[in-house]
């Protein structure tokens, strides 16, 4: 296993069963701190597991999850998630700003009052993601590409150190993609460790410092440039190609920058 | 109107409120299906707390039906969650079953129990006004489901108040509530005991029926106009109140069932409502 000196995640001997179903297969990786890391691998290879299994939000059939060295309860408020963002109902009689605002339950807890410095914490939030003029609106009437900014926004205004966030370019414009990953790489520039699930293999090259290539186990884990082989990537994606390998292969051949190497 | 006029509207009106508060949780979370169920199977629950006790004393008959509605939460999830048994067809299930036991109970021993048939589907809310009691001997004398519907209102605004963003956040995104550590079962207990008291209040004056109306009614309507979760809250329960006051006249003047004409104008408000949201939002 790769060794890196100060890690922001570390994963042990992991695996995740679901209905007998082995879906993370003893995964072992540690990622470093302060770098900007994509988890790819095709659909249903387990991306989003990963990240349940990290934040204790699925049961492990084996194995932890640390972060930061501690256990995920001593430094949930270092954490922030973004999920998916189809797995929440966006129909809800919630405000932009109400949604931010939930970034910062987990500093006043479930009682504590919410303070002038949360206003302007949440504020400071949308200005960053650029939705302040939304922020009265109610989150029904966003698009996909506003309604992960406001995603974007509470996260944020949890002023974590660590992030996960789970496909945050699906349905979003090609200028709304290319804010977000500026976004991310200016909280990578102070010290925040961002990991995203990611689709897109031309992209990705473009954007994490680390890659980790996940099918059901482990593939690879490191710096780019020594994960993102041609040979690699092929294990990954290969598995779920059994039927249209051959087609799979022509087209990953034209499409792959990767193979120009 | 007469004072009993007043009372059953301000019986009808309570119960309105406290089926409308943590309705407005049931039909944000898509689980109004197991507002139905939990409101047929309280029936269970109220026939057995009745027959073991031998009285009508809420004291009993409260925690034998709460308890039945917890089960029915329990048993839907195990359902789900065990034997993987599909979510409407696994709600279907458990409450069709608990109900019919309730049935079975109530006509096996209606001799017995002075409950029938037609009180469990409609309820009595008629008679409310004959069954008065005061909290001291001599004070205020207000009917006693009147009295009880009240008090669990009370309750029920001091969890929803204090619970606020646990309910909250646990229905709008469970995935970020557990990852900053908020645990998303304990506040799904809190709601389903919440709808299991509320039911098995609102059961013995209005029936299964309405309780179904108004634990989805007013909040599905609330939920077409409020852009925020407390003015949802708050709209939910003015619609509850005009439901009550406008199917009680209804009611009165054609010398029809209160509680059905409850349910009625509940639903011919979601109608206009829709027509309303469709024209002028
Ligand atoms: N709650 C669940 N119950 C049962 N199986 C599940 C559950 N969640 C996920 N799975 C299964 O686990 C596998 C991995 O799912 P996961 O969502 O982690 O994949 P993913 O890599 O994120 O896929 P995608 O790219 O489509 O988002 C899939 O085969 C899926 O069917
Ligand atoms: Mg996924």
């Amino acid at each position: 296993m790769k060794e890196v000196k100060s890690s922001s995640v570390e994963v042990h001997n992991l695996t995740v069963i679901y209905h007998r179903k082995p879906v993370l297969w003893n995964i072992d990786f540690q990622l470093p701190e302060g770098k900007l890391i994509g988890i790819m691998g095709p659909n249903g290879a387990g991306k989003s597991t990963l990240m349940k299994a990290i934040l204790g939000l699925v049961p492990l059939n084996s194995g932890y999850a640390k972060i930061y060295d501690q256990d995920l309860k001593d430094v949930r408020s270092r954490v922030s998630y973004i999920p998916q963002r189809q797995t929440v109902d966006w129909d809800f009689p919630a405000t932009v700003k109400d949604v931010v605002m939930m970034g910062r339950y987990q500093h006043r807890g479930l009682f504590g009052r919410i303070t002038a410095k949360d206003k302007e914490i949440v504020d400071e939030a949308l200005e960053q993601v650029a939705m302040q003029s939304f922020k009265n609106r109610q989150i029904a009437q966003l698009s996909g590409g506003q309604q992960q900014r406001v995603f974007l926004a509470r996260a944020l205004a949890q002023q974590a150190d660590l992030y996960l966030l789970d496909e945050p370019f699906v349905g979003v414009d090609a200028s709304t993609e290319e804010s977000i990953v500026s976004m991310l790489r200016s909280l990578r520039d102070q010290g925040k460790t961002l990991i995203v699930v990611h689709h897109d293999l031309h992209t990705a090259r473009d954007y994490f410092d680390w890659i980790v290539l996940l099918n059901a186990s482990l593939i690879g884990v490191g710096p780019l440039d020594e994960i993102f082989t041609d040979e690699k990537l092929r294990t990954t994606y290969s598995g779920k190609l059994t039927v249209l390998s051959q087609v799979g292969d022509r087209l990953r051949e034209k499409n792959f920058p990767v193979r120009e190497k | 109107m007469n004072s009993n006029d007043l009372w059953i509207v301000f019986t009808a009106i309570a119960v309105a409120l406290i089926c409308a508060l943590p309705g407005c949780f049931l039909v944000l979370r898509r689980m109004a299906m197991v507002g139905d169920a939990i409101s047929h199977a309280v029936l269970p629950g109220i026939v057995i707390a009745y027959l073991l006790s031998g009285s009508r004393n809420t004291m009993y008959i409260l925690p034998g039906a709460a308890a039945a509605g917890m089960l029915v939460t329990v048993l839907i999830e195990w359902l789900q969650k065990r034997l993987r048994v599909q979510s409407d067809a696994s709600i279907g299930l458990v409450y069709t079953l608990l109900f019919a036991i309730g049935v079975i109970l109530v006509t096996a021993f209606t001799a017995q129990t002075d409950l029938d048939q037609e009180c469990v589907l409609y309820g009595e809310i008629a008679y409310v006004p004959f069954d008065m009691m005061s909290i001291v001997d001599g004070g205020f004398s207000a009917p006693r489901q009147l009295w009880i519907a009240s008090g669990l209102l009370t309750v029920l605004i001091i969890v929803i108040t204090l619970g606020y963003r646990g309910l909250y956040l646990s229905t709008f995104d469970p995935g970020y509530a557990t990852a900053i550590g908020i645990s998303v079962v304990f506040w799904h207990y809190i709601l389903m005991s919440m709808v299991s008291l509320a039911a098995v209040v609102s059961f013995e004056s209005v029936g299964a029926v309405l309780v179904v109306a108004l634990l989805t009614g007013p909040p599905a309507i609330a939920s077409l106009f409020a852009k925020r979760l407390p003015l949802m809250l708050l709209l939910a329960c003015v619609f509850g109140v005009l439901a009550c006051v406008f199917g009680y006249l209804i009611a009165s003047f054609l010398n029809a069932s209160i509680s059905g004409s409850i349910a009625v104008v509940i639903g011919v408000l979601y109608a206009f409502s829709l027509v309303i949201k469709k024209i002028f939002f």
